[in-house]
């Protein structure tokens, strides 16, 4: 190994290596921090929804003299959906593993099967709002309705820029093809999306849900 | 002020410029008007001079786009020493203000100046001048701390200089055109709501922070990665240099700590662009959970401040000590436990909104028990030293300062954890000199020390010490002059943020506090002489070793300024003193067998964004909704636009690095 470098054999471990540098460049494969670093970020995002969810809480009751929980929301539709989302994340899964099996077409299918879900989602939600909006309830009316509009509003904003990311992954896929660092950038959507989709269950749950019982 | 016709009649004009008009520029405000010609000139001579001499390409190629840590360090230090200047300038104006308006005086500072002032003062002093500061040495020094050749993400890390710049452009910008918050630095509802601050300030406070904050926040990701994956072989977590330990706690602080600022501002400018309830006094909104929220991110935001500094410490006094520091691992839980602890503190701000005795006591508690983690720190600073050959040069007096200066600082803090002494101290002038005499003692003191101690590593050649002195004295003694009589005055029930005072009795005591201040603004002189004065003398205080402290940690192993590359072999560690243990084992340079090293390419990506963003924030704040709407797209666009481009790197190539590393060795076999 050391061969190249005339070092003092003082300096040479037992295996003939150099003691204090390496005789050669290590390979750190490109993007090798990528997942860790999106990790954080996913994170800090989560952090962010934290401060909205608990601003729900504290917010959730002040209806001042408006509408409630009760009043408002139509289950079965959110139910269709969180359906929607849930779906979307599953066709995301599909690509995974078509992209793992290195199918371009497949890959690129459920992707935007995927992306049709997401629209969907988001098309339900954008009829919901408005809805609430033509009956008076909009974000301004108490502290419940701006914290509700806001923590949904958010997810919503999240998914559409999840979709507008996975159109533009979907144009460098068909330009490139699956190489690495398109591999690299559909796992950070994949964990973007998957993200959004545990964000939702919270949502779901805890406005939809618990709202309805409140 | 009336607004101008213009803005009344015209609807085009309402269109294109929103609210902005002729009587947003303060020509009224004679002091305003006399800064901005300094600034205007000062700016032509700087673009004068730059253009003369021919330097916007070497400035666009070698730094504006540079993706290297070391360049990018040396640029937020830069940025935070501006900002310093102005921050600065404000402490004094209230300073002499203070110090004159009594006995009917109403000092030379009308209310709506005053109060926009002492705002900018704690904003840019926390958010441009300290955070800047302790990002850019924290960029310079631990990737090569832990032998790495850059940090994780290089583009992001440009991109985000660019961004915390970008915040501090709009803030400068709102002393020219328009005005600043009026609110204090943290911006508290109703009254930074649109019913009470219905003018520009506040808008150009959320904008400035949440731009600058999305800088950081990155910078915060990036670093952590950089410190777990970039080490080099052998290093592992107990063999991190203190300073890149205490720089890891500080960045995971920065990440889990300023999405909650995000949030909170966003709500705030929902309140106040589209009118929600989330902080208003009606329809069912809640000012305390602004102020929980905001503290929930304030809090653990002073513990980012000065962890790294900690760090600075650990490194100074061990150097300067000749020994190895003591208790490396108590410091290092020291660390991690102050880290944890600064998210279960932030009551402690507010113990007046009355949310009970036993809230209160735990938030009490907890910040009480910080002191302990932060005492164990200090004693391991003395044994350092104690039977070590101390040597007292520039960076180990302002440790010693920093001691004393904090040490008083931490026990009027313990003094304002105890909830019922709050009730009497909270928002007196008795919580300014606390938070002062930490920051300053602590934050400040510690970049100078940083500042003195790697000026040598970022440059070639030593600071001079004779100034160099001449500034510490100053400052330090400048600051207990500044800064005691503000506890007498606390004590006495003086509260923040007053204009004028009715007792003249008080008025002595200002006197002295501006005279401290005077003597720090003497003490700041001074310091920009030593670096005029060591530029100008740079071939005397040459350093060709790149070790001229007699250092211990990997830094101090490569050349002074260090190559693009920082090493030209990956060193491997056996040691948390990785340079005093390769010293002390005869170490040699290698002087052949290179590579070509695998470096990341220059773009000017995040430059075009952070200006985007600045139009955009121009936008929201003016309400010149098609700018906002246009840059928006451009952002988008332009971040787009920049992951089709998959080349972003290159190799320097093998007879690169031998000419570099052959003109090292030749300068140290001229040394002998």
């Amino acid at each position: 190994m050391a061969s190249a470098s005339p070092i003092d054999p003082a300096f040479l471990d037992k295996d003939g290596n150099p003691l204090f540098h390496l005789a050669h460049e290590p390979h750190h494969p490109e993007g090798s921090s990528t997942m860790l670093g999106f990790w954080m970020y996913l994170m800090s995002d989560c952090l962010i929804f934290a401060c909205l969810f608990a601003t729900y809480a504290v917010l959730g009751g002040n209806y001042a003299a408006g509408p409630g929980p009760k009043d408002l929301f139509d289950l079965p539709l959110v139910a269709l959906n969180t359906a929607m989302l849930l779906f979307s994340s599953i066709t995301y899964g599909f690509a995974m593993l078509a992209m793992e099996k290195n199918r371009v077409a497949a890959t690129q299918g459920w992707l935007a099967i995927t992306g049709l879900f997401g629209l969907a989602f988001l098309s339900i939600e954008m009829y919901e709002f408005a809805h609430l909006v033509h009956e008076g309830a909009t974000p301004m009316r108490s502290g419940f309705l701006s914290a509700f509009f806001t923590l949904v509003g958010t997810h919503g904003l999240h998914v559409t820029f999840g979709c507008i990311w996975l159109v533009t992954l979907m144009v460098q896929v068909a330009r490139h093809g699956l190489i690495p660092a398109n591999q690299r950038r559909l796992m950070c959507l994949s964990m973007f999306w998957h993200f959004l989709d545990v964000i939702w269950i919270g949502v779901f749950t805890f406005v939809y849900l618990m709202g309805m019982l409140r | 002020m009336s607004p101008s016709p213009a803005s009344e009649n015209s609807g085009i004009w309402k269109l294109i410029f929103g609210r902005l008009d002729w009587s947003s520029l303060p020509l009224h405000e004679p002091i305003v008007v006399g800064t901005f010609l300094m600034v205007m000139l000062g700016g032509l001579v700087v673009v004068a001079g730059i253009t003369k001499y021919k330097l916007w390409g070497m400035l666009w190629n070698d730094w504006f786009t540079t993706v290297d840590h070391k360049r990018i360090g040396i640029m937020y230090m830069i940025l935070g020493l501006i900002m310093f200047v102005r921050g600065f300038a404000d402490a004094v104006m209230m300073r002499l203000q203070q110090a004159m308006a009594f006995n009917g005086s109403e000092g030379y500072l009308n209310a709506h100046h005053y109060d926009q002032i002492f705002t900018a003062h704690g904003v840019i002093m926390i958010f441009f001048v300290a955070m800047p500061m302790i990002t850019g040495i924290m960029n310079y020094i631990v990737p090569l701390q832990i032998g790495a050749r850059d940090v994780s993400f290089p583009f992001l890390n440009n991109f985000s200089f660019w961004m915390t710049t970008a915040g501090a452009v709009i803030v400068m910008m709102s002393l020219f055109v328009g005005e600043f918050a009026r609110t204090g630095w943290l911006a508290y509802p109703p009254l930074s709501g649109i019913a009470y601050s219905p003018g520009v300030g506040v808008d150009y406070y959320i904008w400035g922070l949440q731009i600058a904050g999305i800088g950081t926040l990155l910078s915060g990701v990036n670093l952590i990665a950089t410190i777990v994956k970039m080490r080099a072989p052998g290093m592992n977590m107990m063999k991190l240099p203190v300073f890149t330990w205490t720089s890891l706690c500080a960045n995971v602080l920065i990440v889990a700590a300023f999405p909650v600022l995000t949030a909170v501002l966003a709500l705030l400018s929902l309140d106040r662009y589209v009118g929600t309830a989330f902080f208003t006094n009606d329809m069912g909104g809640n000012p305390m959970m602004y102020v929980n929220l905001i503290w929930i991110w304030g809090h653990p935001e002073v513990y980012i401040l000065i962890l790294p500094l900690f760090g600075v410490f650990s490194e100074v006094t061990a150097t300067f000590s000749n020994k190895r520091l003591f208790g490396y691992s108590s410091m290092v839980y020291a660390t991690i436990v102050i880290a944890l602890l600064s998210y279960l503190v932030w009551l402690h701000h507010f113990f007046t909104m009355g949310s009970g005795a036993s809230v209160n006591s735990f938030f009490g508690i907890t910040t009480m028990v910080i002191s302990i983690p932060t005492g164990a720190k200090l004693f391991n600073w003395l044994f350092t030293m104690y039977r070590g050959r101390i040597r007292f040069d520039l960076p180990m007096m302002w440790t010693v300062a920093f001691m004393l200066t904090f040490t008083v600082g931490g026990m009027t803090g313990v003094l304002l954890a105890v909830p019922p002494a709050d009730f009497v101290l909270h928002n007196s002038l008795f919580l300014i000199a606390h938070f002062h005499n930490v920051i300053i003692g602590g934050v400040l003191f510690g970049l100078f020390a940083a500042i003195n101690y790697w000026w040598p590593k970022a440059f070639g050649f030593t600071l001079d010490t004779k100034w160099g002195k001449r500034s510490f004295w100053l400052w330090v003694v400048g600051f207990w002059f500044a800064f005691m009589p503000l506890y007498i005055l606390g004590l006495m029930g003086v509260t923040r943020r007053m204009r004028v005072f009715d007792d003249p009795s008080l008025q002595i005591w200002f006197q002295i506090a501006a005279f401290g201040a005077l003597m720090i603004a003497a003490g700041i002189a001074c310091m920009f002489v030593q670096f005029a004065v060591s530029i100008i003398n740079r071939e005397k205080l040459r350093d060709t070793t790149g070790d001229p402290w007699n250092g211990r940690t990997l830094e101090w192993a490569t050349s002074s300024p260090p190559p693009d590359y920082n090493f030209a072999f990956t060193p491997v560690i056996h040691d948390n003193d990785a340079w005093a243990d390769m010293k002390k084992r005869g170490y040699q340079r290698p002087l052949s067998g290179y590579e070509a090293i695998h470096m990341p390419s220059n773009t000017g990506t995040g430059i075009i964004i952070a200006g985007l963003s600045i139009a955009f924030s121009v936008g929201m704040i003016w309400y010149m909704w098609w700018l906002a709407g246009l840059s928006f797209v451009g952002i988008l666009a332009v971040a787009i636009g920049h992951t089709f481009n998959y080349k972003r790197d290159f190799y320097i190539p093998k007879d690169v690095v031998e000419r570099t590393e052959g003109e090292r060795t030749a300068l140290l076999a001229a040394k002998g």
